[in-house]
């Protein structure tokens, strides 16, 4: 499989601080890549890098082997949610539309075509039957998903998404994992930030452990090693697995 | 009471006043809208403050104070742009130092003129006598250019409103849109100046979409609320200013403070009475309730 998005000794400072250093990456397309690491180690920068919000203080990133130089339709970015004025006073269905505002006249109101497509996309993420909503009266995982939604708005060949498994319900987690496998399917590569090394393993099949610095990189069984954890978050690892063994 | 309703309207200055009233009330209940959601209450206090020293210049030098208002607002948005630059001081910083500076200057370059009490009442407070035809077109034709252009950019405008990461992340320029919309705003401000006066206007903008969020969750619905409620209350702030003798600024403010006042107590979702109601309701029988409480998220069928 090629590499969708690529970075090249890229570096990024906030002020005299740098958030990262030196990353050399390659997500390929179909390819579901999760970051992992500590709080502060990087990991929205990146994503935010890869999806042309940020450019780097020194290093490129590439899309199809293009320098991007700011953000690209090819690519949708789904925000944390704590990014978000939740009291606004729109609907879902609105807030999904907007993922078409690149793509539609601003001369015209959105079709009714477009609104039977956004709510084919609420429809994938079991949200069709609250699309009149006013979204200050979802839940965390609902949030969630009318997020994804209106990424999926837009065909985009990357999807990037910034802790989407924070704080969210089970069956939101479970339903994400599903739209993660759909989008492989469909050649879409999925990059996520998440804290949750578990959900990494099981879901992802490129993991990237990040600490300012790429620690590890490869497949998810090879990268989420003691060793590695241990490198990369610091602290002492308790293995559940040797504590049931003791209990046993 | 006809006669009551009639009487201003055989005067053409009050005819003039009316339009104009109709006009400020529509176009700063649009306007408003955005500023309460973006919570930018106090750049428009700040904005409609900082103002007065082009009003005063254009006044003295006998030219057209609108176009002063708007150049003044220009300037200061640059500037209050260009000090929050700084990393030590932040935007509510820079817009504080810059509101009190320039409101200074206009009343010291107002008090070098002879009579300027008089003058400088109508500016603070507004006057609904100086309003002429040319006045009416020129607000007629800013509030055309600024409901247009919202209308043109509105979805850009709300997008970048409630989640400005991801309007980041489709390439919509940020800088841009604020620097549109403080203009927007500072044309919804410079048009009300004459009717509400400088102290007040910035209540032409809040309280009318304050009173609107009370009333609904739905922003189409909330943008012709609030442009309804402005205009009221222009209309029945300028009946109490003509039989009364009252400033046409302090009028049309109390009305529109007393609709939001009633909207407060009385709206039926949100409203402090409606509310209390419920919860009485609620707590003799919690079985029968069915009411999904504003906090609590809607069904989830998974």
């Amino acid at each position: 499989m090629a590499d969708l998005l690529n970075c090249f000794n890229l570096t990024v400072h906030y002020d005299n601080r740098s958030a990262l250093r030196d990353v050399n990456l390659g997500i390929r397309i179909g390819e579901v890549t999760a970051l992992l690491g500590p709080n502060g180690a990087g990991k929205s920068t990146l994503l935010k890098v890869l999806s042309g919000m940020i450019s780097p203080s020194h290093g490129r990133a590439t899309f199809e082997g293009e320098p991007l130089n700011g953000p690209h339709r090819g690519i949708t970015y789904v925000p944390q949610r704590s990014d978000v004025d939740w009291k606004f006073p729109i609907s879902v269905l609105e807030c999904t539309l907007l993922g078409l505002l690149q793509e539609r006249s601003r001369w015209r109101p959105y079709s009714k075509q477009d609104r039977e497509t956004a709510l084919a996309a609420l429809h994938s993420v079991g949200m069709d039957h609250l699309a009149h909503a006013q979204i200050d009266a979802l839940s965390g995982g609902q949030q969630q998903r009318v997020f994804l939604a209106r990424a999926l708005m837009s065909e985009s060949k990357a999807l990037l998404l910034d802790e989407p498994f924070t704080g969210v319900d089970v069956p939101t987690q479970e339903m994400l994992v599903r739209i993660f496998a759909t989008l492989k399917l469909r050649g879409t590569a999925v990059v996520y930030a998440t804290h949750d090394l578990a959900q990494a393993a099981q879901t992802a099949d490129h993991a990237v452990l990040l600490n300012g610095e790429v620690m590890a990189d490869g497949a998810p069984k090879d990268v989420l090693t003691a060793d590695n954890l241990m490198r990369t978050f610091g602290g002492s690892l308790i293995s559940i697995e040797s504590l049931q063994a003791v209990a046993l | 009471m006809i006669s009551w309703l009639t009487d201003p309207w055989h005067y053409t200055f009050m005819q003039h006043a009316f339009l104009a009233i109709l006009l400020v009330g529509v176009i700063g209940g649009t306007i408003g809208v955005f500023v309460i959601l973006r919570g930018l209450a106090f750049l428009g206090d700040a904005l409609s403050h900082a103002v007065f020293p082009g009003v005063v210049i254009t006044f003295i030098l006998g030219g057209n104070v609108v176009i002063g208002a708007l150049i003044a607002a220009v300037i200061i948005s640059l500037l209050i742009g260009a000090i929050s630059q700084s990393e030590r001081i932040k935007n509510d910083t820079a817009i504080g130092v810059l509101f009190a500076g320039s409101f200074a200057l206009g009343v010291a370059l107002m008090s070098l003129q002879t009579g300027y009490v008089r003058d400088l009442n109508s500016f603070l407070f507004g006057s609904i006598l100086g309003v002429s035809r040319s006045d009416l077109w020129l607000t007629g034709g800013v509030g055309i250019i600024a409901l247009g252009t919202l209308w043109i950019f509105r979805r850009e405008i709300t997008l970048i409103s409630f989640d400005r990461v991801f309007a980041r992340s489709l390439g919509l320029n940020l800088w841009l849109f604020d620097q549109l919309f403080l203009v927007l705003l500072a044309l919804a401000i410079v048009i009300s100046l004459q009717m509400v006066g400088n102290v007040l206007v910035l209540a032409m903008l809040v309280t009318p979409a304050a009173t609107a969020r009370l009333l609904t969750d739905n922003l189409r619905r909330m943008i012709a609320i609030s442009s309804l409620i402005g205009a009221l209350s222009g209309l029945i702030g300028l009946y109490i200013s003509f039989y009364r003798g009252v400033p046409s600024g302090a009028a049309v403010v109390l009305t529109a403070t007393v609709i939001f006042g009633l909207a407060f107590m009385l709206a039926p979702r949100t409203g402090v009475i409606m509310t209390r109601v419920r919860y009485r309701m609620h707590r003799a029988h919690p079985e029968a309730d069915t009411h999904v409480m504003p906090d609590q998220p809607v069904g989830d069928r998974t």
